[in-house]
């Protein structure tokens, strides 16, 4: 284990700002999610003034962009503050990344609240929402690119400063992250270039497969940028909570690389049910979306294996006992370890969902929406609340206060996730569609029979809520407590002594960007030729609600 | 770099199972023709009204004794609302949009396609068990996207 260059407290302050917003808009969020839960499920008639789809928009937008963005990009900046020692860093970029973020969100949310963007948050023209919209959206992009400059900014230093030697691997994945982040927004930020112009009426129509395409090729990459916040958490900090190595430096950059180069040539496998795109088109980005499920099968090995080698090197073994080795009372630990377990769901769900013409069976029904939660919602979000309780501390020298409140949130999280995303699950099996205010359908007999598990979701949101609210609790509390805390050094977890250099080949992410872009090409190529060869009508945008 | 004898185990098992459902999948596809939809019919979105077939929505019969049924998604309803097929029999749905991007689902079937403006879509499903089947829109058109839903009478 490392430990790294002094904690500064200008540079905990930025971190700390991306923290806190990820902090106010998963707290938000799940208010308008828990409403929205059982109002679906008929437990609760909402007041008038709760619109159902404008929450819903708000809902996705904090959950899925919001939260999960401010999370990583703070994440990021921490590890690399914390990896790379600089005497004089600047952090103006720093906090201009921050606050185009905090506008671009904050333009967009009052779009939303007051009724001007009920679009969900995947805004599929020809739903036209004002235009500040898709400005806010673009400005949160861009805040990002500007955290991508400042992770690789210090890379370079890095480099150049020490002669070479490979990146540290927290800060190695870090900018594997964002490498594929910049080449998977380019296709969003193509597709706010056709939407901007269009919601301010300077164009007609918009080519509504064209849009979906751009989208489509960002959203899933965006996916994976989650995921990556998991995993460097998971990789380099999670196990020094147990004193664990990484299980193979070379093997986790290897994990990262893939990530990298395989996470865009895959979207078109949420466009499986769509018209205009050839059937081979689909074949090929469900094969390579099986490719991307790779790096996620060797996490797994790597984690368990991290794991027992631990475990061993203290003196247990077998499964038993590596499992009560683990320190499940740890507030950390315990949101990660819960929201692994989570992901084994999740990835074998994805699969499926991958899987062409099974998708069939499950495509936009609520099995999706329980899907997401058990990726998005369970591994990843459980993670970061996780790692906000350790990095709280190490950003404002402060004790976390409520500890066994925190320890509780992570459990009730775990089971509350379990008990609705697989009641999600199986009603989507039922045909219970997804995004839809109620299920009533004017009593016809099959809605009725969807009736109990939309009411055993609803008590999953519930159990969720209250986590949320013990989330809250400690977050606020720790505001207020403020007392000194001496655990203000963040250890990052190394490989074990004995083990094989990396090889040099894993080093070069610039040059493994370039193979990206190459296969995110042949990818997309076709399916864009394609588009633009058949006759495309122009669509009008419209506001339907 | 050395990779651990059980890592390499993992790993083999791993690639077996994507090979397997990749396997089936490609078996399905090119034995059995099973592929998703991919119409690639276009039509004018502002027209779809006055635009044969879609002008008069509805279920024809083929000269070979099946079906096919014309479908307009549009805020908040499907047209035709309510279609009635002899058991038995396949039909093919044909479908677009008026409007926005709306879903059309036969629940309890293997009918799960998209209706996007500016195109046809289109799925075939025999319906060999008579019943009621419910139609729903599975993608968010608007406020009253819980209400657009439609009825297949099977006899």
């Amino acid at each position: 284990m490392f430990t790294e260059a002094l904690a500064k407290p200008s540079e905990n302050r930025v971190v700390l700002a991306h923290i806190y917003t990820a902090t106010v808009a998963i707290c938000v969020g799940a208010l308008f999610g828990v409403i929205q839960a059982f109002s679906r499920a008929n437990a609760i008639v909402v007041p008038a003034w709760f619109d159902y789809y404008r929450m819903l928009t708000a809902h996705g937008v904090l959950m899925a962009l919001v939260f999960t963005t401010f999370f990583i990009t703070g994440l990021s900046e921490f590890v690399v503050y914390r990896t790379i020692a600089r005497p004089q860093r600047k952090l103006t970029t720093a906090w201009l990344a921050w606050w185009l973020m905090f506008v671009g969100t904050g333009i967009a949310a009052v779009t939303i609240l007051s009724g001007n963007a009920t679009v969900l948050y995947t805004f599929y023209a020809p739903l036209k929402a004002a235009p500040s919209f898709y400005i806010g959206a673009t400005l949160l992009v861009i805040g990002t690119w500007v955290v991508a400059y400042n992770i690789f900014e210090n890379a370079f230093y890095f480099r150049r400063t020490t002669a070479g030697t490979p990146l540290p691997l927290p800060v190695y994945m870090a900018a594997a992250t964002f490498l594929m982040w910049i080449i998977a927004t380019l296709g969003v930020v193509a597709e706010m270039a056709l939407l901007i112009p269009w919601s301010f009426g300077w164009t007609s129509g918009i080519n509504v497969m064209l849009t979906r395409m751009f989208f489509w090729y960002f959203g899933h990459p965006l996916v994976y940028f989650w995921i990556m916040g998991a995993y460097i958490i998971w990789y380099s900090i999670v196990p020094t909570r147990y004193g664990g190595n990484v299980f193979s430096d070379g093997l986790a950059r290897l994990t990262f690389l893939m990530l990298l180069v395989l996470s865009t040539p895959v979207g078109i496998h949420h466009e499986f049910m769509e018209p205009g795109i050839n059937s081979a088109w689909k074949l090929l980005h469900m094969v390579m979306t099986y490719g991307v499920a790779i790096p996620s099968f060797l996490t797994a090995f790597a984690i368990f294996a991290s794991f027992e080698l631990a475990a061993i090197k203290a003196g247990r073994k077998g499964f038993i006992q590596t499992v009560r080795f683990l320190p499940w009372n740890d507030p950390f630990f315990s949101g990660a370890g819960y929201g692994m377990l989570l992901f084994i769901l999740g990835g074998f769900g994805g699969l499926i969902n991958a899987s062409y013409s099974m998708d069939t069976m499950v495509h936009n029904t609520i099995w999706i929406v329980g899907h997401f939660h058990v990726t998005v919602g369970g591994p990843v979000a459980l993670t970061f609340i996780g790692a906000t309780y350790w990095l709280i501390p190490r950003l404002t020298g402060r004790e976390l206060w409520g500890r066994s409140i925190a320890l509780w949130q992570t459990r009730l999280w775990f089971i509350g996730m379990l008990v609705m995303s697989l009641s999600m699950h199986y009603a989507g099996l039922l045909g219970v569609p997804r995004r839809t205010a109620s299920v009533e359908y004017a009593g016809a007999t099959l809605a009725q029979s969807w009736e109990p598990s939309m009411l055993l979701a609803a008590a999953g949101g519930g159990i969720l809520f209250i986590s949320v609210c013990m989330f809250a609790t400690v977050a606020i509390g720790t505001l207020f407590k403020n007392e000194k805390t001496h655990d203000t050094m963040a250890d990052f977890a190394v490989p074990a002594p004995q083990s094989d250099p990396t090889p040099p080949i894993l080093q070069h992410l610039f040059r493994w960007s370039v193979v990206a872009l190459v296969l995110a090409f042949l990818a997309y190529t076709g399916p864009f030729i394609e588009l633009f060869h058949s006759h495309a009508y122009l669509a009008p945008g419209m506001r339907t609600w | 770099m050395h990779i651990h004898r059980y890592e390499r185990w993992w790993m083999i098992f791993g690639l077996f199972i994507l090979l397997a459902f990749m396997s089936t999948v490609f078996i399905a596809a090119i034995a059995d023709n099973f592929n998703p939809p991919s119409g690639d019919q276009t039509i004018d979105p502002t027209k779809v009204s006055s635009t044969p077939p879609f002008d008069h929505p509805g279920l024809r019969q083929k000269p070979d004794g099946n079906y096919e049924a014309y479908y307009v998604s549009q805020i908040f309803m499907f047209s035709p609302a309510k279609i009635t097929v002899p058991v038995g029999r396949s039909v093919t749905f044909f479908v677009t949009s008026a409007d926005v991007v709306h879903g059309f689902e036969i629940a309890e079937t293997d009918v799960n396609i998209m209706a996007i403006p500016g195109w046809v879509n289109e799925a075939t499903h025999r319906f060999s068990k008579p019943g009621t089947y419910l139609l729903v829109c599975n993608e968010y058109c608007g406020i009253g996207h819980q209400n657009m839903y439609g009825t297949i009478e099977v006899k």
